[in-house]
Formats: C-alpha cells, structure tokens, sequence
C-alpha cells in the first residue's frame, strides 16, 4: 500500500494537478518535500512511493533526492540551523558567527546535538545578504528566515525549541 | 545631491501597504491586466510596446524582453512562461523583496507577460529557501482565482489563465534557465545544449519564455504608461531603474533602486553610507561572485552603472549585485570563498568546469592557509584559463573571473602571502 498517497491524499491530487498529462514526473520534487515534512528526511519506504506515484524508478528518485541540497536521505537533526557563511555575509563577520554559536552549543560545524535536535551548519547564499549574519531554520513546519542575528538571538532561539520539544514530548 | 527618483519595482516603499491587495486595487491595480484581456489586444501589439521600452533582462544577461518574446514559435502548442526566482547569485537579494512586499505588481506582471506571449500556464520556480514566499504566493493565487482575475474564460473571454509555483531544493545551477527546465520536469537539474533554444523548445518541449522576477515586474507599468515612459530613464542603451543590490563592507547595505545609469559612488557613499569604520575601499563586485574584481579609484566610481559602462572599467553588470571590498580583506582569503561556491555549485557535466573548479578550489584553500608557492598561484591561474568557453553553461566561465582578476589586478597580495616573486609569463598574451 502507498502509505504516502494515503496519507496525503488531498496534497498530492494538488499537486499532480499543477502539471499537465503525461508530465507526472514533475511532481517528484514537491512530492519530495511532502515525504521529508515530518522528519526532515525521505525514507527507503517513502522513495519507492514517490517512485510509483510518478511512474519512476527508485533509483531515479534517490538521484533526484542526491542531487539537491535541501532533500536528505539520512536523519541528522530534527531541526537544521543553516547559517550562511558564502562571501557577502563572511565579509560581514558570517565565519566567526557560525564558530561561536557551535562552540556554545558544544558541537562542531556540521554535527547535530547529542539529543538528536539541531544540526548546525554552513550554507551557501540564502538571498538575505544585507542582514548578515543570518541563518535558515529548516524545521516540519518548513523553512524559516531569521535575519541579523547574534549569538545571544540564536542561543535564544534554540532555548526555544528545546523547550517546545520537551513540552511535546 | 542627487534627488531619488521615481521609484518602479520598490514602490512599496512609497505607498504603504501596496502589499495588501485592497491598496494595489485603489492604486490602479489590475485596471491594465483587465484591460489588454478584455479588449482582446494584439499580443504583437504588446510585445511591441515591450521591445520599444528598452527593457532588458534582469536576470544577469541584459537580453531584451521584447525581443526573446518575439522568437517564441507561433506553430507550437501551448506557450508557457516560466518565471525564474532562483535568485542564488552570492549577494543577490532583490527578487525577494520584490515578491515579498510588492507581490500584486509582480503578479499582474507575469500575468500580462504570459498574455502577450499567448501562454494559458506560467510556473514560477523559487529556490526551495524561499518555502514562505511560495506558501504566500499560493494564497495570492487563491484570491486572483476568486477575484475572477485567474482561471478559465477571463472576462467572459476565450483566454484563461493560471499561475503554479514549483520550489527547487538548493542547486544554484537551477537558476540557469535550461537546468531550470530540466529540474521542473524531473531530470536533474542540468543544463541543456542550445540551439535549440527555448522560446522553440521549452518547458515539455513547448516554446517558453523565461525571464527573472525583476524583469517581468516591470511590465504591468510599461505596458500601462508605454515605451516611451520608460525609455526615457536610464540611460540610452540601458533604459529604465534597476535594484542594485549592495552588500559587503559598507554602513548600509540593501537594495537601492536606482536609474541605470547612476555612478557606483551615489550608490556606495550617498546610499550606502560608505565603509564600515570610514576605511578605504579597495575592489567592488559588481555582479555577485561571478564578477570581475574591479581595482577601485576615483574614474571607478564616477563610472555609471549600466550595461555599457561596466565593461570599461574590467567588470560587467550582471545581475547589479555589488559587494564592497574594503582594506581589511585579502585577496587570497575572497577567491577562497568564491572558490567554495563554485566548487560547491558546479552541475558535473562538463570537464573543464567540474575538474577546473575542483583544482581551484583546492589552490585557493592551499594558498590561502599560506602553504602556497609561486608555482600554485602560476598554476591557479593557468588552470582557470583553461575553464575556456568549452563548458555548456556560463557557469565554468563565472566560476575563474574572481580568481583570474584577483591575481592579475591584485598580484602583490599573492606574492606576499607565497613570499615568492610570480611569474606571469605563461599566461600572458
Ligand atoms: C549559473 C547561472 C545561474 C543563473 N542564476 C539565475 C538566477 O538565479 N536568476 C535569474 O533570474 N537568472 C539566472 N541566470 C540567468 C538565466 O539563465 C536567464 O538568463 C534569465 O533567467 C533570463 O531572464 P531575463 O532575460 O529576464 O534576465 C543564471 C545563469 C547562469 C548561467
Ligand atoms: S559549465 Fe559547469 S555548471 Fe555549466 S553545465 Fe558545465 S559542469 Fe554544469
Ligand atoms: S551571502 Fe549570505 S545570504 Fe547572501
């Protein structure tokens, strides 16, 4: 049984619907991202049903998921905190924003916290240059901008979520 | 002082709470839309007043909108338009803003565009950063459809029209206009080899028109005050305002929306603020990290920016996205960082770019934590003449300009960080 088909029943006919007959290959993308909402990444389960849903192989479907950088096929954080260090920002102190927010949250760029919920890393240019240092959050309820930070608004932040998700827990 | 003029793209900023639909409505919204569709106006018409105007692609390349219009093949069914909001150039900022505080005259925008060009779909496709942007566009769309402004037999007329949003996942390739083609059907996103070239065979192998966000923004007013409004700003060749998006080292950065035409220093020290701490400018980048490093002295920035202008001075325009270098940057450490970009955006198809960006990137880094040699930086800059026009996209061309201009322009800072004297002898000529 398509377990993603059934559960998103309703988005995927939206989707599938933006594009024209025999195009059912387009909706792979969004299909991707309705996969990755609740856990921020695609399953081996979920490939195999993007994969019937659009008539592709699954190994096409994992090449599509490899090539961009927003899709993950492994779990790292539940929330990945993507500061943007590319030119502009760096020129605007990105690089040493980056390396005191993962050295008060005692991890490395790139790794995730112990308790599995955020990832702390380096990305290319997000369009939000002239509010350096920024970052995106990208979380199951998308993605989100926050703009001219410091370390206290990013500390705080986290705080934040940590609290969230003990509450839900 | 030069006075700010009229203001197209961020008007916004003039008139407040453009961005709810009742204010764009009591400003004229929508009056242009409803008009050329009901009156069932010539597209050629249309197309006409467009070509005239001047306008020029936003998206980096200045080809004029009228013209790219006027290829789309009249044989082929159905037309689309493709609206390009990648928007992924490092120190590119200004589709955004666009989209987000003046969405009405964007979409009113592509909707005539898409009229003129006789397409009953237009897809945008917005970098996957973007997630809330689209999710406000899809709602935007839902009250044109219920205004009766999208969907079928508009204004009781055979034309219908509809607009789709599609998110890319993070590939500044896909800002390229054939990867973009190719990402929204699901083939990788890598670009095409032109001819034949869109407007012949697109979107689904239909003709398609794709233009950038800032580009089609403008079309709604031009078509409205006509070409000949618009012509007059700017400059002869280069007509009408542009957002030039400032970033890097100066007091404030942001998008300026300014005549083309207007000098680097109105921009950098009136608007901007000049530099961070007052300190000297060094080298502006004036199209992103694909951007020539242009040396900075006074007939630089009284340089007008424009499509003409720029290649006098060693730089193009681009995509207007100007970073600010000042005195506290190196060179080694910049080409660096633009390596990085490259390196990391690279699509693999074609050798001289995928191989070319990996051993620069691998140069600049080993210079950069100063274990170069002479020797590397000689070989750096011979391997980015060799990224010659041999890749299939102009990304491989992108990816050496820092580095060859930085090295050329700036040679002393290379030496300094080598402890070597270089020898520029073999790429020479
Ligand atoms: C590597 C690469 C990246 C590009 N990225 C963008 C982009 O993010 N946005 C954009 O509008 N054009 C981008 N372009 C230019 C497009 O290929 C195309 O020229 C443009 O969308 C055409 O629209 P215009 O005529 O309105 O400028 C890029 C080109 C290349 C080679
Ligand atoms: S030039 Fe580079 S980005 Fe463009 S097609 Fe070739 S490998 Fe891909
Ligand atoms: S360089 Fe960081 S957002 Fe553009």
């Amino acid at each position: 049984m398509n377990k993603l088909l059934q559960n998103y029943s309703k988005e995927i006919k939206m989707i599938m619907a933006k594009y024209p007959e025999g195009q059912e290959r387009a909706a792979v993308m969004p299909l991707i991202y309705l996969a990755q909402r609740n856990d921020n990444h695609v399953t081996k389960d979920e490939l195999a049903d993007i994969a019937e849903i659009t008539g592709m192989s699954t190994t096409e479907v994992a090449s599509i998921v490899g090539f961009y950088t927003l899709f993950y096929d492994e779990q790292e954080g539940k929330y990945r905190i993507q500061v943007c260090n590319d030119l502009p920002c760096a020129l605007r102190g990105a690089d040493e924003f980056l390396d005191e927010l993962c050295e008060n949250v005692g991890i490395k760029v790139g790794e995730t916290t112990e308790d599995g919920l955020i990832t702390i890393e380096g990305v290319k240019c997000l369009a939000g240059c002239h509010n350096a240092p920024m970052f995106q959050l990208q979380s199951p309820m998308g993605i989100e901008y926050h703009e001219k930070q410091t370390l206290e608004t990013a500390l705080e932040l986290i705080k934040e979520l940590r609290k969230m998700e003990g509450k839900n827990e | 002082m030069s006075k700010v003029a009229e203001r197209i793209l961020l008007r916004h900023r003039d008139i407040p709470g453009l961005k709810k639909f009742d204010i764009y409505m009591k400003d004229g919204g929508f009056k242009t839309f409803k008009k050329v569709v009901s009156k069932k106006q010539d597209q050629n018409e249309i197309k006409n007043i467009v070509h005239d105007s001047g306008l020029r692609g936003r998206g980096g390349a200045g080809f004029p909108t009228g013209l790219k219009w006027k290829f789309v093949d009249n044989n082929n069914w159905p037309h689309y338009l493709v609206v390009n909001a990648d928007e992924s150039e490092p120190g590119t900022f200004k589709d955004r803003e666009i989209m987000q505080e003046n969405p009405w005259q964007f979409l009113e925008g592509i909707m005539i565009s898409a009229y003129a060009i006789s397409a009953n779909d237009i897809y945008i496709y917005l970098r996957g950063e973007f997630w809330e942007i689209a999710a406000q566009l899809d709602k935007q769309i839902k009250k044109l459809k219920k205004e009766g402004l999208l969907g079928e037999n508009l204004f009781g007329t055979d034309y219908s029209l509809m607009i789709h949003t599609h998110l890319g996942a993070g590939a500044y390739i896909c800002g390229e206009e054939t990867a973009l083609l190719e990402s929204i059907e699901v083939k990788l996103g890598q670009p095409r080899l032109r001819p034949p070239f869109p407007p012949v065979v697109g979107l689904f192998g239909k003709p398609t028109v794709i233009n950038n966000v800032e580009t089609l923004a403008n079309v709604a007013l031009i078509v409205e005050k006509g070409s000949d409004w618009y012509s007059g700003i700017g400059t002869d060749k280069s007509a009408g305002t542009k957002v030039f998006s400032l970033s890097g080292r100066v007091k404030n950065p942001g998008n300026y929306e300014l005549p083309m035409g207007t000098p680097f220093r109105t921009l950098i020290y009136e608007l901007g603020g000049g530099i961070i701490d007052d300190r000297p400018i060094k080298a502006i980048m004036p199209a992103g990290a694909s951007s020539s490093i242009i040396p900075v002295t006074e007939e630089v920035l009284d340089t007008p920016m424009d499509y003409e202008s720029l290649p006098g001075v060693g730089g193009d325009l681009g995509s207007a996205s100007v970073i600010i270098i000042d005195d506290t940057v190196d060179m080694p450490w910049l080409i660096n960082k633009t390596m990085d970009f490259f390196k990391h955006e690279s699509c693999g198809k074609c050798t001289p770019c995928r191989e070319g960006t990996f051993w620069m990137h691998k140069l600049t880094e080993r210079i950069q934590r100063g274990e170069g040699s002479a020797k590397d930086v000689e070989l750096l800059l011979d391997v980015a003449n060799q990224v010659s026009a041999k890749t299939i996209c102009a990304l491989g061309e992108f990816s050496k300009q820092a580095v060859i201009t930085a090295i050329e322009r700036f040679p002393q800072e290379f030496e300094d960080k080598v402890g070597e004297k270089i020898s520029f002898g073999k790429t020479e000529g």
